[in-house]
């Protein structure tokens, strides 16, 4: 289904503040979608979320096996909590959430990134976050524009037809 | 639904302006399609085209990634040669369906 919108939207500021694969996918493919739509994006990554963007951490990123009421098994049933707590559960089930989504063709996290900014994206780093993480520009994914605080955040994001949407 | 003759050929097109039979399309319905969308059609534009459509005949799903990774043009040439929608504008001009991709 399509509508027409006649005030379509021109830019979105996303933010993205957990660093689980799930959380971080959402920000990419919105961002992502965004540009391909032709729509301005701006990235956000703060407290958790700058594992996306951190080089030590970006490759490594999981889904949560405990506290996740909506994790099933492969055939549906439910995921008991206890076993998450398994070690190697946590990382089998990321190794899992991965490769289902490699096979719909979506990209690992620092490809996405490349798309998002080949697009014209940008993509920044919290400022605060960085400081709680002891986390320096050289530490984060090269074409992180910048470490900012949320001031200049949000002084990116006016204009007509800009929302602002946190993941 | 719209019946259109683009470049002499009569063609149909859906309400968001893409070809409903991409048999309907050569390189001269394309150059017109790309003038709508403020594109100039250079090889390279025609290189990308002819491998979306290939892939699309071939009953492949497209998305901007596999074009990405096509060896014809990267990502950031892709957004070049098509602003505003690389994946969008490419298909309507090359005459197949608007892609139903999120990525």
């Amino acid at each position: 289904m399509v509508t027409k919108e006649e005030n379509p939207l021109k830019k979105v500021c996303i933010i993205c503040a957990k660093g689980s694969i799930e959380d971080v996918y959402a920000t990419l493919v919105m961002a992502n979608g965004a540009v391909m739509e032709g729509i301005e994006a701006k990235v956000f990554f703060t407290f958790f979320g700058l594992d996306a963007i951190t080089k030590k951490q970006m490759k490594k990123l999981k889904t949560a096996t405990v506290g996740n009421p909506a994790m099933r098994m492969p055939g549906g049933l439910p995921f008991p909590t206890l076993l998450g707590v398994i070690p190697g559960v946590e990382a089998g089930v990321s190794w899992m959430m991965k490769k289902g989504m490699d096979k719909l063709d979506i990209p690992p996290v620092g490809e996405f990134l490349e798309m998002i900014t080949a697009g014209g994206g940008e993509i920044y780093a919290c400022k605060m976050a960085a400081e709680m993480f002891k986390l320096k520009k050289e530490d984060l994914w090269d074409e992180v524009i910048d470490i900012i605080t949320v001031g200049d955040f949000y002084a990116m994001c006016g204009g007509e037809n800009t929302q602002i949407i946190f993941t | 639904m719209e019946e259109k003759t683009i470049a002499g050929v009569n063609i149909t097109l859906n309400e968001e302006g893409y070809l409903t039979d991409p048999e309907q399309w050569n390189e001269d319905v394309a150059k017109e399609i790309a003038q709508e969308e403020e594109i100039e059609l250079s090889n390279k534009h025609f290189e990308v085209l002819n491998y979306l459509r290939e892939q699309f005949l071939a009953g492949e799903s497209l998305s901007i990634r596999k074009v990405g990774n096509s060896g014809i043009v990267n990502i950031k040439e892709l957004y070049q040669l098509f602003p505003g929608g690389p994946l969008k504008k490419s298909s309507r001009i090359a005459g197949i369906p608007k892609p139903a991709s999120c990525v």
